[in-house]
């Protein structure tokens, strides 16, 4: 059943079109990488995916009862000043401002939610210390549980390993894993081309000239995918397996 | 206390108290936006306009005052927001230009126009209008913060991420630009043109070296603000002669610097 449809969407900015009739599906359970070269519109996909910029034409589905505003998104990280004050607590209940459209304060229910998810993701103990006294990796942490508690079933990241060292990195990443195998439906921007491949089921690719959009085992056997190599190709005959052979 | 038996100073206290609250609330998003420039630049406005209205011989001065800061601070708001042409650079070209203005129609139309007054305040320029203006715009403030306390958490820490969640930034960058115009008009002529933006500044700068959590920086700004204003109003009534915007700004400052040693020391401790 797909969570997502995307249509012949075209995006841009000022009459210069940026994104070009691109289609993709997303189902639930997915994990989606989105992946490509510097300019090739991958942020502003992400824009327009979020309804932060106005759409040139195509159409963007959403079923299973969510909606754009029920997207979590965790956006890159430059954009939030370093030096804001600001306790996890406060960041991550944040998170739920779309859930009431005239609730004001926060339920009880939803302060039970964050707890689960901020126990989930490992940052309970940090409930109430410093956002930004934290590491990048607990920061990251900190805004990936933002983004549960606005998400429904969705959840959308804009190269969330940014500036993260290797053992954060990987750290995230298996997180990210485990709650896709939890049913959390996963998109992510990634220049992190080797590390988008081993996690994601599908790969979406934008470039110059072309665009690619595939389960992540046919994405490996195009011709756009053919030059990269990883471990664990399903397939015996494979030219990765060759390549990491030799 | 005799400073009471004056309506003067009753007056000036009471307005006095009322704008640092607003400034104080303000300051810390604006502060925190990197919207800081933006109060200086209204106040430069705020000063033209004032003056042409005084030269014209309009009643209320005020009156003609308001809706240009207004005006001005949507146009600031968006060079800001756009982030197109150079956003500090825009916000001084603005407020030179309309301080030249101010300046210039106030010396050829004769000095009956206390300029030394606009630009650096005095209590005397409160009046009974005043009050009420003050005391509506804090009532606003005060409950657009206690209503909307969340959102403007989210809309200051990450405007992309409220955005993504559906709320509508816009209208809160707006209704923020617009309750900071009204309040800086108001208190420019009691604090001065060249001081009043120090307010809205000092209390949220000052609080963010101790305090680390959105909550506690806002209600210790408003302790802050208020604390100065009031002792400002006090030193300045005992010690004639002394402006009363110049003695609150060197009260802001010196509670900065005791707030900065704080942290300096708690920083030291803390390493031990």
């Amino acid at each position: 059943m797909s969570l997502l449809n995307v249509c012949d969407l075209t995006l841009g900015y000022e009459g210069k079109i940026i994104v070009n009739k691109l289609r993709f599906t997303v189902n639930s359970g997915d994990f989606l990488s989105i992946i490509g070269e510097n300019g090739t519109g991958k942020t502003t996909l992400v824009k327009g995916l979020l309804g932060l910029i106005n759409k040139y034409s195509g159409n963007i589905e959403f079923s299973e009862g969510i909606t754009q505003s029920h997207i979590g998104y965790l956006g890159q990280k430059n954009l939030i000043a370093r030096d804001f004050p600001a306790s996890v607590y406060e960041i991550v209940m944040s998170g739920f401002l779309n859930s009431k459209r005239f609730g004001l304060f926060y339920t009880k229910s939803q302060k039970e939610e964050a707890n689960r998810l901020m126990e989930r993701v490992g940052i309970a103990k940090l409930k109430n210390a410093v956002f930004s006294e934290l590491s990048g990796g607990q920061q990251q942490r900190v805004l990936l549980c933002r983004a549960l508690c606005a998400a429904k079933k969705l959840i959308l990241l804009d190269e969330p390993t940014t500036g993260l060292d290797p053992i954060a990195s990987a750290d995230f990443y298996g997180l990210l894993s485990e709650l896709n195998k939890e049913g959390v439906t996963v998109i992510m921007v990634s220049h992190d081309v080797t590390g988008a491949i081993r996690m994601s089921s599908h790969i979406l690719y934008l470039g110059k000239d072309a665009s690619f959009f595939g389960t992540t085992h046919q994405y490996l056997h195009s011709n756009i995918g053919k030059s990269i190599m990883v471990e664990g190709c399903p397939c015996d005959s494979c030219a990765h397996k060759q390549k990491e052979v030799l | 206390m005799d400073i009471f038996s004056y309506s003067f100073m009753v007056n000036a206290l009471i307005v006095g108290v009322l704008i640092a609250i607003c400034c104080a609330l303000l300051g810390v998003v604006l502060v925190l936006k990197r919207y800081s420039m933006i109060g200086d630049g209204l106040s430069h406005v705020g000063f033209g306009a004032l003056s042409v209205a005084a030269v014209l011989n309009l009643s209320a001065p005020l009156y003609i005052a308001l809706p240009v800061v207004i005006l001005a601070a949507y146009f600031l708001l968006r060079i800001t927001e756009k982030g197109k042409v150079n956003a500090d650079a825009a916000i001084a070209l603005i407020s030179s230009s309309a301080l030249a203005i101010g300046v210039f129609v106030a010396s050829i139309n004769g000095t009956n126009i206390d300029l030394q007054q606009y630009m650096f305040g005095s209590i005397l320029a409160v009046s009974k209008g005043d009050i009420i203006i003050s005391a509506v715009l804090t009532f606003c403030v005060l409950v657009i913060f206690v209503l909307f306390y969340n959102k403007i958490f989210a809309v200051t820490f990450d405007e992309n991420f409220a955005r993504a969640t559906g709320i509508r930034t816009s209208v809160y960058n707006i209704t923020v630009s617009v309750l900071t115009a009204i309040t800086i008009v108001v208190g420019m002529r009691m604090l001065g043109t060249l001081l009043i933006s120090a307010l809205v500044i000092f209390p949220a700068l000052t609080s963010m070296r101790i305090c680390k959590r959105f909550k506690s920086v806002v209600i210790s700004s408003v302790i802050v603000s208020v604390a100065c204003v009031i002792a400002g109003l006090f030193t300045s009534y005992y010690f004639e002669n002394v402006p009363v915007g110049a003695t609150i700004v060197i009260y802001n400052l010196g509670v900065f610097l005791l707030y900065t040693a704080v942290s300096l020391l708690i920083k030291v401790t803390k390493k031990k």
